[in-house]
């Protein structure tokens, strides 16, 4: 459907009493006219045409009499540069030879002309700065590591600082952290070690059957879920859910410049932001492992009892003796490591954060990547250790 | 679209925030209208609700109560497909997507069309590039690498890219050194006489205010209390306006004005 503002070309091919084909440009030469697909398609094939007939009527000319085009914009209902651009380009960005317009589309057209450039190349890639972006991410890893031990550095010493004076550490930060961290965290983490404590039991009971050994429901679940898998699930959960805030807390600060604020105020970035947080984390994690294990245990003996018919009461009552007190000290250490290490990770990538969009979205994705990973070489690093310990 | 029409038209505009206190009112019946081919300067004091009007006719706010019409449609409906080529907006900040380069940002409201081929698209923003005074060899920065006022140049090139008839500017000489405030005012100048753009600007910055407008609204007790040219303004009785066009600050910017226009101020 052709509508008035609809961008269109009107034809009118050499007539031998004029001597010039005449082009009549109608319509709305806007971007947004232009870009409805079927006008768009009209005026490309249209253009072309003229482009063509032109040329042939210039090698006309040299024989013959001098037949260019006539281009008439007067009828136009509006023409901006988007319009002019497509117009100049179609020319071969030059003037036609004979043309006829409002002064208005003039000085349009006169813009485009003269601001028309070739674009500027990008940035090509030469093999040196391939070599020389290999040797920077060489150079990041290293700095990552040096960072990171700078970071643990200063927390050591802050946290020296706070024993010496406990009065001027920021509590209020350090309460309302662990509320965050550990409070709002008790729902979630109950709900997923719960249902992982049920399909534990379900699975297993298939394999104990088999042998008759459905009094061991209880030592496998006891030791699997109170030394590995609570304080495992517990830290990856927190890991995505407060590392990954973490991270984007403390890159928005950097954005919006608070943190060179902080500096400037003289207060220790160290002390204030990273402290309260490793401590509230480290604190949070022991706890939260302990209830998602809880929950887990939980989620397993009422599996426990209805597929296999062991009785809660059995349950509870053989779990001291399944698993020794050692295993679960052993997870609250581990746990509190974890801890240490999701705040930290998460600290030092909100700190890494450039002032754009891509960065923080970046950031906050290597720091919950990172420290997933890091919770499982940390734990793998237990396991060696303590293999003893407990079993 | 005829001459005659206004560009925008606001009538009894009623702006009210639901606060902890209970209703806070920002507006109430409100009456503005801006004719094409003007350059109006909004002023007013601090939380007088200039930007909350800027925004009203930008579509990013709900009247309470009252009309807002732009362009002929409610401003509501403005932020629908298409709308860079009705109204453009020049952020305080510039707005700048962080992620894009500086001609993809220019070239973003372009390509979203998805129709125009992308070397055209390409010329088209070179273009808007050079218009507002930047070389092309800085076509391929990032946001964050820029100067505070070619942040602002970027954005300018970025609203303007579809050609729309109204331009809207957020403070547009906040936290530019002088120099630059003076060479974004005469490129503001120019562009609004080239492309015969109607603008709207709020602002706090005196200069500007007499350098480029042609009728200053001053917003106070909720609604348009005065409103024409920046002379004729500044003598109306009321405290605001006392203050802000003779105080200090006011009558050195009409001294520096006086000088460089060479004409007699009026008795104060």
């Amino acid at each position: 459907m052709v509508l008035e503002v609809t961008p269109r070309i009107h034809w009118q091919a050499a007539a031998p009493s004029t001597q010039a084909a005449s082009i009549r440009l109608l319509g709305e030469w806007t971007a947004a006219r232009l870009a409805e697909p079927r006008a768009w398609a009209a005026v490309l094939r249209d253009l072309k045409a003229a482009q063509t007939a032109n040329l042939a009527g210039q090698g006309a000319a040299s024989a013959a009499t001098a037949t260019a085009t006539d281009w008439d914009l007067r009828d136009l209902l509006r023409l901006d540069h988007v319009g002019a651009q497509l117009l100049w380009n179609a020319w071969g960005q030059q003037w036609p030879a004979a043309l006829q317009t409002l002064p208005a589309q003039r000085a349009t057209l006169e813009r485009v002309a003269r601001y028309t450039v070739a674009a500027p190349p990008p940035e090509r890639k030469t093999l040196t700065a391939y070599v020389w972006a290999l040797g920077d991410r060489v150079l990041r890893v290293r700095t990552h590591l040096h960072d990171m031990l700078l970071l643990m550095g200063q927390l050591l010493l802050d946290v020296v600082q706070l024993l010496r004076q406990p009065a001027r550490a920021p509590w209020r930060d350090f309460s309302g952290h662990l509320y965050q961290i550990g409070a709002t965290a008790l729902p979630i983490t109950a709900l997923v070690g719960f249902l992982i404590g049920v399909v534990l039991a379900y699975l297993m009971s298939q394999q104990l059957k088999l042998f008759g050994a459905d009094v061991f429901i209880v030592d496998i679940l006891g030791i699997s879920l109170i030394r590995e898998l609570g304080p495992v699930l517990a830290a990856i959960l927190i890991a995505g859910r407060s590392g990954s805030s973490i991270t984007a807390q403390i890159g928005v600060m950097r954005v919006t410049e608070e943190i060179d604020a902080l500096r400037v105020l003289g207060i220790a970035q160290g002390f204030r932001l990273v402290m309260p947080r490793v401590l509230a984390m480290a604190l949070a994690m022991p706890l939260l492992s302990v209830w998602t294990t809880l929950a887990a245990l939980t989620g397993g003996m009422l599996a426990a009892d209805l597929v296999m018919g062991v009785p809660p009461s059995f349950f509870v009552h053989s779990l001291p003796d399944a698993v020794s007190v050692s295993n679960l000290s052993l997870a609250v250490a581990k746990s509190a490591v974890f801890g240490v290490l999701i705040a930290l990770i998460g600290c030092h990538y909100g700190l890494r954060i450039k002032p754009n969009t891509e960065s923080l979205g970046q950031g906050t994705t290597a720091s919950v990547v990172t420290s997933i990973t890091g919770v499982f070489l940390v734990d793998a690093l237990f396991a060696v250790v303590f293999k003893d310990v407990g079993i | 679209m005829s001459h005659a029409a206004p560009m925008v038209e606001i009538e009894k505009l009623a702006s009210v925030y639901a606060s902890a206190q209970g209703a806070f009112v920002v507006h109430h019946d409100l009456d503005l209208r801006i004719e094409a081919g003007e350059l109006l300067a909004i002023v007013g004091g601090s939380g007088s609700g200039k930007t909350v009007l800027m925004r009203q006719m930008l579509g990013l706010e709900q009247p309470h109560a009252g009309r807002v019409t732009v362009l002929g449609r409610p401003a509501a409906q403005l932020s629908d497909v298409g709308a860079a080529s009705r109204v453009g907006m020049l952020f305080q900040h510039g707005a700048l997507f962080s992620a894009f380069s500086v001609l993809d940002n220019i070239a973003f409201p372009l390509r979203e069309l998805k129709t125009l081929p992308a070397a055209l698209v390409r010329d088209v923003a070179l273009v808007k590039l050079q218009l507002v005074g930047l070389e092309p060899s800085q076509a391929h920065k990032m946001p964050a690498d820029l100067s505070g006022g070619m942040v602002k140049r970027v954005a300018l090139a970025r609203a303007l890219v579809m050609d729309p008839p109204l331009l809207m500017l957020d403070e547009p000489t906040a936290g530019l050194d002088p120099d630059s405030a003076d060479g974004f005012c005469d490129l503001l100048r120019t562009l609004h006489r080239e492309l015969g753009l109607t603008v709207v600007m709020v602002t706090h910055d005196l200069d500007t205010l007499f350098e480029l407008s042609t009728r200053v609204a001053v917003l106070a007790e909720k609604r348009i209390l005065v409103s024409g040219p920046p002379r004729e303004v500044m003598h109306f009785p009321h405290p605001f306006i006392r203050d802000f066009f003779l105080g200090p600050r006011g009558q050195r910017a009409q001294v520096q004005l006086q000088t460089q226009l060479q004409t007699p101020l009026p008795k104060v």
